[in-house]
């Protein structure tokens, strides 16, 4: 009866989770025996629409690497000093209007964040750095930073909200002021929240697809340097689809290998974020 | 010590025993219910006067790991309402309960009355209009919102809202009407109306209350319980418990030694 | 150090020295906070001076073409509004069951356990992966196609997480002494959920509901995976037709576009003339979002107005 038809709505989640799980290994297994693991996982050249294809999946994994890396250097700082002042500091009324701006920050369609770094901060960069090439990874990585920002200083917060008064008035009480007691008390006492918030940030950076498919390139590019075009796994899947897919070709089957290696990546942070959120709850 | 009761009964429990996850809260509980009288449950915080409360309308079936033992025979049909066979709204249906907080819903005043009557599938609005009015007359209430009948119920006062959750519970017409420390929530004056409705609704309906206030058990009811850890220590006409207790025990938390 | 073995002085110097440094801290949080505020100014202004000038009829009605002054956005927002409206018709019903059953019906066990773990874990898997799910799922093994019913099906279960975690916080927010009082006059647990929890926590779940749509609109990468087409000059079958029973779904499964891919489109084109319609897109497209977000804002402050727990 209606109880039934609430509990097969309930497994709907179990069913997509599964339904992920499912095609993801089930087209990459197709991959996996066309390429071998071993050139797929060490190779260093991704080309897999040549004439002579190569399928080292390494450029589209320090692509994302790189691009992730520069968004958390912005993003983890600058989220955990606002979520600080935000805690520690504010008076209400900026609170008021900081919390909603915040909100709106992560409303923003990503598209329209890729707009804007394409358009607007890479040409303003080049004013600075004249090597700067028109597809970068320094910008998309910076407006990622800012994009994310929210999502760092949110779930911080909460962390430090949950540190009761009591500890901190012991701090305050011996004399420090609200930098000591935020850095040297609650922060280390939120630490599992903080360290989940991070988690957070990198896992979005991460899975991140529409700002680097517009502002960072479609060219696979091994390297460290943020002033060279890259490409990354997600920006490749989108590119693949733009195109021309038949089902069943090695082509086709490629976005799916892309496909769970960022899967699996963002799993394993996902996992991790988990232990850390259990972590807050028993020490409380 | 359980006294005999000559009136007649509505209902009677026997052997009545409960457990919360395998810890026994109530032992052996005897108790006869007169018919159309208060019967009032005393006793210190803690002794499960609230838990035999809720065992009458088996409010305990809604939580998980909770047991029932033995019967409380509801008269004069006869049936156990305790057995795990009986359907609990069914019991519900018969026997009704006003809560220690009022919490009326967030529906007008007569919304609130009529739910229970829509829960029956009674629709005509005729009927309910009737009901409704007979039921907030029934319960004092009447010409304090009989303009107001459309307003939120949120918008009475504490003793008003009380007063329309008695209102709630009789307008299904039980044959028990069970109140859980219905006046503690209350300033005084509140509270001494809700006692002189009490009192008047016992014309028309058995009554159990349960109260912390010794007094107002003093005050309000026909026979009274003395409860401790679980078990009853006493149970006589109220004002033989209260003058001339029996038992030691009963005597020291009624003089205020304890509890 | 007790006050002797260091002077006054000296305690008096490491007191201004912590101030300074608290006083420093409180500068730089209030301009990090306001580099969000800053960015989100730039960025509006950066487009309304780009694509203002766009905004026009001809915008809102011509479909995409070579010649920017020509094209518009019209393929782009019917496509979107009709995406939409499958996306809603698949994560309401579902989100809102999912939710109640969890909080109402859902016993301690190892199932429940399963489907809150997999609910959760859902919400961090990035929206791409949810494209790839819908290309091998709906598109080619339900054979759905490219088509506007794949698109609305994987924005619906990419924002079904969301309105679950909604629905159940506002079903959380009812106190218990509620139900209680609704089981105590005999109604069955539908009765309750159907009289009580359902319409109190309303306000919740449509909040959550709009804000979910919301980040459903601006999706791009999963659409692009399951096929939508970025150059398309015609429009779906209409919803309406002109004769019995008025009512068509043939248009579920046309071949579609929608205002953001659109917005990529034009952007990932050399001509400086698309990247100003791709600023006037980006304007429609984020008025719609703020809009949306806005009326989610203001009806959560409604709601908790009128029911105060």
């Amino acid at each position: 009866m209606i109880e039934r038809i609430l509990l097969f709505s309930a497994l709907s989640s179990v069913f997509i989770t599964g339904s992920i799980v499912f095609i993801l290994f089930y087209e990459a297994f197709g991959f996996f025996k066309d390429v071998p693991i071993l050139e797929f996982l060490t190779g260093k050249q991704w080309t897999p629409l040549f004439a002579q294809p190569k399928f080292g999946i390494l450029p589209l994994v320090t692509g994302t690497l790189l691009v992730t890396g520069i968004a958390v250097v912005v993003a983890l700082p600058i989220g955990l000093i606002v979520a600080v002042y935000l805690s520690e500091y504010a008076p209400f009324k900026i609170k008021e209007v900081a919390k909603p701006i915040l909100e709106l920050l992560a409303a923003v369609p990503t598209v329209v964040y890729g707009y804007f770094a394409l358009l607007f901060l890479t040409p303003l960069l080049q004013r600075f750095i004249p090597n700067l090439s028109g597809f970068n990874a320094l910008s998309p990585g910076i407006i990622m930073g800012i994009m994310i920002i929210p999502y760092v200083s949110s779930v911080s917060e909460d962390a430090m909200k949950a540190v009761p008064m009591h500890i901190r008035e012991g701090s305050y009480a011996m004399g420090a002021t609200k930098f000591q007691t935020a850095f040297k008390v609650v922060i280390p006492s939120a630490f599992s929240g903080i360290a989940a918030a991070f988690i957070i940030g990198i896992s979005r950076a991460i899975g991140e697809t529409m700002v680097v498919a517009i502002a960072a390139g479609m060219m696979p590019n091994l390297t460290l340097n943020p002033i060279e075009p890259i490409q990354t796994l997600t920006a490749y899947i989108v590119g693949v689809s733009l195109g021309d897919v038949p089902h069943g070709t090695l082509e086709y089957k490629t976005i799916f290998a892309a496909g769970i290696t960022l899967f699996l990546m963002t799993l394993f942070l996902n996992i991790l974020g988990f232990w850390f959120r259990r972590r807050i709850r028993e020490v409380y | 010590m359980i006294a005999q009761v000559t009136e007649g009964l509505k209902a009677e429990v026997k052997g009545l025993n409960f457990y919360y996850n395998n810890i026994q809260a109530l032992k052996n509980v005897n108790l006869p219910i007169a018919e159309k009288r208060i019967t009032a449950l005393i006793g210190p915080s803690g002794c499960g006067k609230t838990t035999y409360l809720r065992c009458f309308n088996r409010m305990h079936d809604l939580y998980p790991n909770n047991r029932y033992e033995g019967k409380i025979i509801l008269y004069p049909d006869g049936l156990n309402i305790i057995d795990p066979r009986v359907d609990p709204i069914e019991v519900r249906m018969r026997i009704s309960m006003v809560f220690q907080k009022p919490n009326p819903f967030p529906k007008t005043v007569f919304e609130n009355v009529a739910y229970g009557l829509r829960v029956r599938g009674e629709k005509r609005v005729d009927f309910l209009k009737e009901r409704v009015e007979k039921a907030l007359k029934q319960a004092a209430l009447f010409d304090e919102v009989k303009d107001r009948v459309n307003d939120l119920a949120y918008n009475l006062s504490g003793g008003q809202q009380q007063r329309l959750c008695i209102a709630r519970a009789l307008a299904t017409g039980p044959e028990i009407l069970l109140f859980d420390e219905p006046t503690s929530a209350l300033d005084p004056t509140a509270t001494s109306k809700i006692e002189e409705l009490i009192m008047q609704l016992k014309k028309e309906i058995t009554i159990i209350i349960v109260t912390h206030n010794m007094q107002q058990a003093a005050r309000v009811s026909d026979y009274t319980a003395f409860m401790y850890l679980g078990e009853i220590i006493e149970f006589d006409k109220t004002d033989k418990v209260f003058t001339h207790p029996s038992q030691e025990l009963t005597e020291d938390y009624i003089t205020g030694r304890f509890g | 150090m007790s006050p002797d073995e260091q002077s006054v002085v000296d305690i008096r110097k490491r007191i201004a020295f912590n101030k300074l440094r608290d006083h420093i801290f409180w500068i730089i949080g209030l301009f990090s906070t306001l580099i969000g505020f800053m960015l989100l100014f730039t960025l509006l202004i950066d487009l309304l001076i780009d694509g203002f000038p766009r905004l026009s009829w001809q915008f809102f009605t011509s479909y995409p073409s070579r010649f920017p002054e020509k094209a518009g956005i019209l393929s782009a927002w019917v496509g979107t509004t009709l995406v939409m409206i499958v996306t809603a018709a698949t994560a309401v019903p579902l989100g809102i069951a999912a939710g109640i059953y969890l909080e109402e019906y859902g016993k301690k066990n190892w199932l429940t356990h399963l489907i809150e773990i997999n609910m959760n874990n859902l919400a961090g898997v990035p929206s791409i992966i949810y494209g790839l799910l819908a290309l091998g799922l709906f598109v080619y093994f339900l054979k759905f196609g490219e088509s506007i019913l794949t698109g609305g099906l994987t924005l619906g279960l990419l924002i079904l997480p969301m309105v679950v975690i909604a629905t159940r916080e506002s079903i959380r927010a009812i106190p218990n002494s509620i139900r209680e009082a609704s089981y105590a006059l005999g109604a069955t647990k539908w009765q309750t959920v159907k009289d009580h929890i359902l319409p109190y926590s309303m306000g919740g779940i449509l909040t959550g509901m709009i804000i979910g749509l919301s980040r459903a609109i601006g999706e791009t990468a999963p659409i692009i995976t399951v096929g939508a087409l970025t150059f398309i000059a015609f429009l779906p079958a209409s919803p309406i037709t002109s004769e019995f029973p008025f009512l068509s779904f043939r248009w579920l499964l046309d071949p579609f576009t929608v205002m953001p891919i659109q917005m990529f489109n034009w952007v990932s084109r050399p001509q400086s003339g698309f990247h100003l319609n791709a600023a006037a897109a980006g304007i429609v497209l984020l008025c719609m979002t703020l809009l949306m977000n806005g009326f989610a804002i203001y009806l959560r402050y409604r709601f908790r107005r009128r029911i105060k727990w």
